[in-house]
């Protein structure tokens, strides 16, 4: 439109603008979970719970990669498991059959993910609904299969040691160390998510979520918008595989399971689509959970089979935002 | 490039597919490609008999059927820039689907698509909008998880072109860039008198609101040619007037408008140029007087009766 | 060489026939509800299970087949009733995970009411191994192809002929005109759920004495039945018939010449493909979708 007035952004706006991207909602939880990562290890006691904690931490750098793409994009992964495992596999076969410095095994392995979601990702995402699950699922246990089967590379289902995380020389053991390695690394995956939230590629995803038709006459190429989301979403799994794989020097192909994939959908479902702390959020809960839950030991399964039902069906939007909404209303 | 016999996009879509009816010999709906390649991305082609000047959209024998039924039949015209052009019809008379053809939501069984020099002809729809085509829908496409302001930033897309490590990392450039979307889109919404809902859930806002808020996301796409499908439905006098006085603000600015429309006063007192499609096949074109006139159109609306009232509101 | 080409075909039509029924199930409901009933292998263990604890309480067969198609299907109608119907307008996702949440729930229970291991189910007519053509023949085999049949000409009858019947095949062709003329879509739900666990308990008990069964016996089950759906074409129901057949074929075949060891992949690299090129199957029933 011509007739507009054309907007030069002065310094006091710009001053404007940034104060209100500060009091975002979004920086408050970044903020806040920063805090938390700084500030847990102030009450937790013994190794058993920063163990606890870095599998949460990296349990959630794929719920926050895997919520961009269920919860902004309105896609569905039945098969994520797969991209996790094929980081965790190919950075360990790197390092330990080929002797490659393990921060690049993971960097290769990571890229190699990428281009394996790139490739799949464009049929797969032509698909909808039921028909797009079932085919992320069908690679997800494909990927399974495949892992277990391959045993001269891969040790067959009883899985293959992985040499630790070196960095300049440096090895990177224990776990007072990999929790801030874990911590830091979720913090930058958060960090990341919300940008791109923030950004025209994610308001482009919410619209294609919301009217693909609408989103399409605006002019966003909605395919290449859903690869692109996907491939972040699959690179985010294949760095917390990877990372998985370094820190507990050991993996098998369970971590390539249906169960596993599911375990990481009903995280981010759980935790609050379209939330990225929900996303933490519903890591930390359904990672800790099951660790009250062994004491129960043959009514785990039971219990998360309930806990699944119950949730989607009473809180279908899942926690966070359900309390997010309650408490707005309480407020007076 | 694309592959041959892509399935069909079908927003919104009944038409049926699959083997069964194929091997009935019914046609699928797969677009028919023109026997040169339809290129991916624009490449100037002097259309045959399309030799007008840049910015007409030129419509060729554009023919649209699902499974047997001719929803669009051999219909042929050309808008002109910077005017105001109207198609009327009877209901079912196949306005929404020839706009969903003209923004590319349905790709041709048969027929061309030119716009200026670029061949449009069973290109997706952002293609269609990254070549000047803007539009608005019937049934409200807001993007309802977002804010009014989000919304037209989000019209803005093609004008915002931001890299995947722009976005990841937040680069100031983006951030300026996005203060400059931010800036327009407030402008947008002054324009249409949305400046308090600049902020709200698009889930919050009125029905009259929301459709001022399509059209200002069609126009953050800064498009030359905005289709308008039925602006006027389900407001009250005063807000069709307002469309009215928008259009006629519009088309001042040099934008070529096209409005689908039912209300007959508003289409009367706006249009340089009416269409009139029934059952699928252009009945008839021309000025509003001569449109007013016309026998068939007379008999298409109303019946063999003399009763032409209507369509001297 | 003939004899092999017999041996798979026969193992090959056997599984075709379990993946058929477990498909037939997942179409019902899919027709339905339009939900994918992840749950679905669940029943099929149901069946064998309660078959073994029936028979070990002494039941004679019939009795016991009876019984544990039984309580399969009121398994399903309560999964209906309590998960399901409670979830009416969720969205894909929503509706996936209940349904998952369920298979593990069911899978939970089965753990805890059997227990973990293999259990083994005298078959129906002896052991003896029946010489066919070169090839070698469980007589359970034959009792699935022809169990099989049965079933689905007694389906034929039901959907031609029955009032319930009748309902449910115009609810799958469409739901809205069907609640039009005054049928009650609650029922029809119901009865399907009701109707594919018996389906899936049916299955269960036939393959039991061939392959073992245990509580996650209805995983790889479920998934590829699911497979069997989808290339048939998902709501089909003869689709459901020749895309079981097909996949069992293929499967066997494939086995058979190409690697045993990848069997497994081969229904979900079908599948794929099948979602690839013709997501509507073979028989692909029609698609009004609605984006």
């Amino acid at each position: 439109m011509d007739s507009l007035a054309r907007c030069e952004p002065n310094a006091s706006s710009r001053f404007d603008a940034l104060v209100a991207r500060w009091r975002a909602p979004r920086t408050v939880g970044f903020v806040a979970l920063a805090l938390v990562v700084a500030l847990l290890p102030l009450v937790m006691v013994n190794n058993y719970y920063y163990d606890i904690a870095i599998l949460v931490a990296l349990n959630a750098i794929v719920c926050v990669g895997l919520n961009l793409l269920i919860g902004y994009a309105g896609q569905i992964s039945l098969g994520h498991a797969g991209f996790f495992a094929l980081g965790a596999y190919g950075s360990a076969l790197l390092a330990s059959r080929y002797g490659w410095p393990p921060v690049v095994a993971l960097a290769a392995a990571t890229a190699g993910v990428g281009l394996v979601a790139y490739i799949v990702g464009r049929p797969i995402l032509r698909l909808k609904g039921h028909y797009l699950a079932m085919a992320t699922l069908g690679f997800g246990i494909i990927v399974s299969i495949v892992i277990s089967t391959e045993d001269g590379w891969t040790g067959g289902p009883d899985g293959m040691p992985v040499p630790p995380l070196t960095l300049f020389g440096f090895v990177l053991q224990g776990e007072r160390t990999w929790y801030w390695l874990a911590g830091g690394c979720l913090l930058l995956a958060v960090w990341i998510a919300s940008n791109l939230i923030d950004s025209p590629i994610g308001r482009a995803l919410r619209a294609v979520h919301t009217s693909e038709v609408a989103a399409e006459v605006a002019g966003i190429d909605s395919a290449r918008h859903k690869l692109l989301v996907f491939v972040v979403s699959a690179v985010f799994a294949a760095v917390a595989g990877g990372l998985t794989a370094y820190y507990g020097g050991f993996i098998t192909p369970a971590k390539a399971s249906f169960l596993h994939s599911i375990e990481l959908v009903t995280m981010v479902v759980f935790g609050g689509m379209a939330s990225t702390l929900g996303a933490v959020v519903g890591a930390a809960v359904l990672t800790i959970l099951p660790q009250f839950l062994t004491v129960l030991k043959e009514y785990e399964m039971v219990v998360f089979g309930a806990l699944m039902m119950v949730t989607m069906i009473f809180f279908p939007r899942g926690i966070v935002p359900t309390l997010g909404r309650y408490l707005q209303r309480r407020r007076p | 490039m694309r592959a041959k016999g892509y399935p069909e996009r079908g927003w919104p879509s009944a038409q049926p597919e699959g083997l069964l009816l194929s091997a009935a010999g019914l046609p699928q709906g797969v677009r028919a490609a023109p026997p040169e390649a339809v290129p991916r991305t624009s490449r100037p082609m002097r259309p045959q008999a399309c030799g007008d000047p840049a910015g007409t959209l030129c419509v060729e024998r554009l023919s649209k059927e699902f499974g047997g039924v001719h929803a669009i039949e051999d219909v042929s015209f050309a808008i002109r820039p910077g005017t105001v052009h109207s198609i009327i019809g009877p209901n079912g008379a196949g306005k929404t689907t020839l706009l969903n053809l003209l923004t590319g939501v349905y790709a041709p069984s048969s027929g061309r698509i030119v716009f200026g020099e670029r061949e449009l002809t069973g290109a997706p729809p952002h293609e269609f909008a990254a070549a000047g085509i803007g539009r608005t829908f019937q049934n409200l496409q807001i993007f309802f998880n977002m804010s009014a302001l989000e919304n037209v930033m989000t019209g803005r897309h093609l004008r915002e072109r931001c890299g995947l490590l722009a976005a990841m990392l937040h680069t100031p450039r983006l951030a300026r860039a996005e203060h400059e979307c931010r800036a327009k889109a407030n402008e947008l919404l002054r324009f249409l008198g949305l400046e308090d809902y600049a902020h709200s859930g698009a889930d919050s806002m009125p029905y009259g609101a929301l459709k001022r808020l399509e059209i200002a996301r069609a126009l953050a796409a800064e498009p030359q040619l905005l289709l308008l499908d039925e602006p006027a439905a389900g407001l009250n006098p005063t807000e069709a007037l307002e469309i009215d006085g928008l259009i006629k603000r519009l088309a001042a600015t040099g934008t070529t408008v096209v409005l689908v429309e039912h209300n007959m006063r508003l289409v009367m007192g706006v249009s340089d140029h009416i269409l009139v499609l029934d059952y699928g096949r252009k009945l008839c074109e021309g000025t509003a007087d001569e449109v007013r006139n016309d026998p068939r159109v007379i008999e298409a609306y109303l019946g063999a009766t003399d009763a032409p009232e209507a369509l001297h509101a | 060489m003939g004899g092999q080409w017999v041996q798979f075909l026969a193992g090959g039509l056997t599984s075709g026939a379990i993946y058929a029924l477990v498909a037939l199930g997942f179409s019902i409901i899919f027709n339905a509800s339009r939900v994918i009933n992840f749950a679905q292998g669940e029943f099929v263990m149901i069946g064998g299970m309660s078959m073994v604890s029936l028979t070990a309480l002494g039941l004679p067969t019939g009795v016991a087949i009876a019984g544990a198609v039984a309580i399969a299907a009121v398994v399903g109608l309560l999964l209906e009733k309590f998960a399901i119907a409670r979830a009416r307008g969720a969205d894909v996702v929503t509706l996936i995970i209940i349904t998952i949440g369920a298979s593990i729930f069911l899978r939970g229970i089965a753990q805890l009411v059997w227990d973990k291991g293999l259990h083994a189910l005298p078959p129906l007519s002896g052991d003896n191994p029946i010489a066919l053509f070169g090839a070698t023949i469980v007589p359970q085999s034959l009792w699935v192809l022809g169990v099989t049949v049965v079933i689905v000409s007694a389906l034929s009858w039901f959907f031609g002929s029955t009032r319930l019947g009748k309902a449910m095949l115009a609810t799958s062709h469409n739901r809205l005109a069907a609640q039009l003329v005054g049928i009650d879509i609650g029922i029809v739900l119901f009865a399907s759920f009701g109707l594919a666990a018996a389906l899936g308990a049916v299955a269960g008990v036939l393959i039991a004495p061939i392959t073992f069964t245990s509580y996650d016996v209805g995983v790889m089950l479920g998934l590829k039945g699911f497979a069997a759906a989808i290339l048939g074409g998902l709501g089909s129901f003869p689709g459901a018939i020749a895309g079981g057949l097909a996949l069992g074929l293929l499967e066997s075949f494939g086995a058979g010449f190409v690697s045993s060891a990848y069997k497994d992949v081969i229904a979900f690299l079908i599948m794929l493909a099948v979602l690839f090129f013709r997501p509507d199957g073979l028989l692909g029933a029609l698609r009004t979708e609605r984006v």
